[in-house]
């Protein structure tokens, strides 16, 4: 066991459209070790979903396709197995938690049955082993008077509640990988809160690595051992969380974090948004894709592919002046430090 | 449940009388008599006969007659088959367009339901355009067209199945008439089956379906057939009326004794009583058909609560 579960590298899965292929993920590579927390976090469209469902296989085909690439899974190439040899990882040893929890759940069938059906296929559970299992895994998910509601139709939850299910359903063969995608979104705040700290929680009882995948810089704050910042198809940064925040080293970074609202410095001020929309990965240029969106473009970065420097081992980013700007935000960092430590 | 059931059967009484109401007026408008034929009667035998069915009392009184005859579920003597009341004529008839209708429904909703999913599960491949042509024209094709095209192969070229006439249940008499009023039905389910699943396929809990490793199979059958389904649940009630009620074109073309053979009959002759009944008993059997439908949907779907 060298502490590596997952390991993908040079993903590419494209989807071929009447207006060209579109690269959705295009070369992504990262590792995610046994009990790590991985928080993906990029605009729409930026690849995230794609990658993730592709790592369960679960990209329509046509008009998907994975390209390229491998997904070691445990020392399995997951990109190699037959169907069937899929379906028995998929909701067993992977499962994933998807955004939508209204409409994530069969409106047509009863709680008790789609919890159910996941232990008797992947577990061999009887009828009644799999309604007490069942019953047990809202009870964990901390949904109250479980025992009662097991039998309801989805439509007799609340969202929040909805998503707890998604959660009980996910974690029922006890995964060792779960994704989850933008499990909050559709939420309230409040109920975001008590999903994420639900993850949180059970992830600590089990052991299971997470992915998380969201759009929400907050989110994986407290959440992430680990961020990778996706653009366009591509891996832009991945960095231990603390060091993305503190010292970005990719300005497309920068721009998000300057866009997350902060009332203490931002009181008056008009929202920083990140010029123009992310780009149609139908019809990337040559050069870096965030290139007609930086501030600090220049000609290089609209002819050139930017290169995927190592800042220090743990950190990378895809910038030609990836070295730069992680300097001026230690700079940064460190004035703010020094501002912090005066008390006036 | 039960209590929108039983309202929904009281408001049948009503409407049944409305159309009734309306029948009887478009019979009264048209021109013309039971018995009048090309040569005028004699005035005298004319009184006679106006005399006998009341036609000699003011309107209100015919028609206040009338809806009386209806409410106690009797009504009255064809004029046209002496001898016989409406209500033997519909005792006789329904069996043979029933079982008629009913095998040709059920036909239908096996290969249309068969046919839609696979068409659905395998979209854009060359099953689903084949599929997809052959309902087209099942739509297009009229029935009087596909009526007598079938029996000019199977009858009188090939010699394997009766042209025409009622032979009971189980006959191969029932071959042919099923199978042309079936195809419209059919590849209206198909098309209805097809667009339904696509939908559903396509939506978030398929997907979560598919995340919990579970077969392509039990996808399809245990999570998408339900929603799938749904818009084939609607037509059919409409559908299952208008099929067990008599389908005109398919007895005529069959010489099949059934309820619509003997509707176009009564219209032709002005038989009075029995159109009234035919139509009596068509909207009954309509507006049950679609309360049975609303009923089946609160089966399938628990979101819906009467």
């Amino acid at each position: 066991m060298d502490g590596i579960l997952l390991s993908i590298r040079d993903l590419r899965t494209y989807f071929y459209t009447e207006d060209g292929i579109v690269k959705a993920v295009d070369g992504v590579s990262f590792d995610l070790r046994r009990g790590e927390t991985l928080g993906i976090v990029g605009e729409s469209g930026s690849g995230k979903s794609v990658a993730n469902l592709s790592i369960m296989r679960l990209i329509p085909e046509p008009p998907g396709r994975i390209v390229s690439g491998e997904i070691i899974f445990d020392g399995e190439d997951l990109l190699a197995l037959t169907p069937r040899e899929m379906r028995r990882i998929r909701g067993k040893r992977i499962s994933m938690v998807f955004q939508d929890p209204m409409t994530s759940l069969n409106p047509f069938m009863r709680i008790s049955r789609q919890l159910m059906e996941l232990t008797q296929l992947h577990l061999g559970h009887t009828k009644r082993q799999a309604y007490a299992h069942a019953i047990e895994m809202l009870e964990r998910v901390g949904i109250p008077d479980a025992r009662m509601r097991v039998d309801s139709y989805p439509h007799a939850f609340s969202g929040g509640m909805r998503q707890r299910v998604m959660i009980a359903m996910a974690l029922a063969c006890e995964p060792e990988l779960l994704i989850a995608d933008e499990p909050t979104t559709a939420l309230d705040v409040t109920i975001q809160a008590q999903i994420l700290e639900l993850i949180k929680r059970l992830k600590r009882e089990t052991g299971m690595s997470v992915i998380l995948i969201t759009h929400d810089l907050g989110v994986v704050a407290g959440m992430a051992d680990r961020i990778i910042v996706m653009y366009a198809g591509k891996i832009f940064e991945i960095a231990p969380t603390a060091k993305l925040f503190a010292t970005p080293a990719n300005p497309y970074t920068k721009g998000l974090l300057r866009s997350v609202p902060d009332p203490a410095r931002d009181a008056g001020r008009e929202l920083y948004q990140i010029p123009g929309l992310p780009p149609d990965v139908a019809r990337l240029p040559p050069g870096c894709p965030f290139a007609p969106r930086c501030a600090l473009a220049q000609e290089r970065c609209r002819r050139e592919f930017p290169p995927f420097v190592q800042i220090a081992p743990d950190h990378h980013s895809l910038c030609h002046f990836a070295t730069e700007v992680y300097a001026e935000s230690v700079r940064e960092k460190e004035a703010k430090g020094a501002s912090d430590l005066n008390p006036l | 449940m039960f209590r929108f059931i039983i309202r929904r059967l009281v408001i049948t009484v009503p409407l049944v009388l409305v159309v009734i109401s309306l029948t009887w007026g478009l019979i009264r408008l048209a021109p013309g008599n039971f018995y009048s034929s090309e040569k005028a009667l004699p005035p005298a035998i004319e009184k006679n006969i106006r005399e006998k069915y009341g036609l000699d009392k003011p309107w209100y009184v015919q028609y206040g007659r009338m809806i009386g005859n209806v409410l106690r579920g009797d009504f009255g003597l064809s004029l046209r088959y002496q001898g016989q009341s409406v209500n033997q004529i519909l005792a006789q008839t329904l069996p043979v367009s029933a079982t008629l209708g009913l095998l040709a429904y059920g036909l239908a909703l096996v290969v249309g339901v068969a046919a839609g999913t696979l068409a659905a599960v395998k979209q854009n491949s060359r099953l689903d355009y084949i599929s997809m042509a052959l309902a087209m024209l099942g739509i297009s094709v009229p029935n009087f067209v596909l009526g007598p095209i079938l029996v000019l192969i199977f009858s009188l070229n090939l010699y394997w199945l009766p042209p025409s006439r009622w032979g009971g249940f189980p006959s191969w008499n029932l071959v042919l008439p099923v199978l042309t009023l079936s195809a419209v039905y059919m590849a209206y389910i198909a098309r209805l089956t097809r667009a339904g699943m696509l939908e559903v396929l396509r939506s978030d809990y398929i997907r979560t379906a598919r995340a919990k490793g579970l077969s392509e199979r039990a996808v399809i059958f245990r999570h998408a057939m339900r929603g799938g389904l749904l818009p084939v649940v609607s037509f059919t009630g409409p559908a299952l009326a208008f099929l067990i009620s008599g389908t005109v074109v398919v007895e005529r073309i069959f010489a099949l004794p059934g309820l619509g053979n003997y509707f176009i009959n009564a219209s032709l002759n002005r038989d009075e009583p029995l159109i009234i009944g035919i139509v009596a008993f068509t909207s009954i059997l309509i507006m049950l058909l679609n309360l049975a439908v609303d009923i089946a949907y609160g089966l399938i779907d628990p979101r819906i609560r009467y």
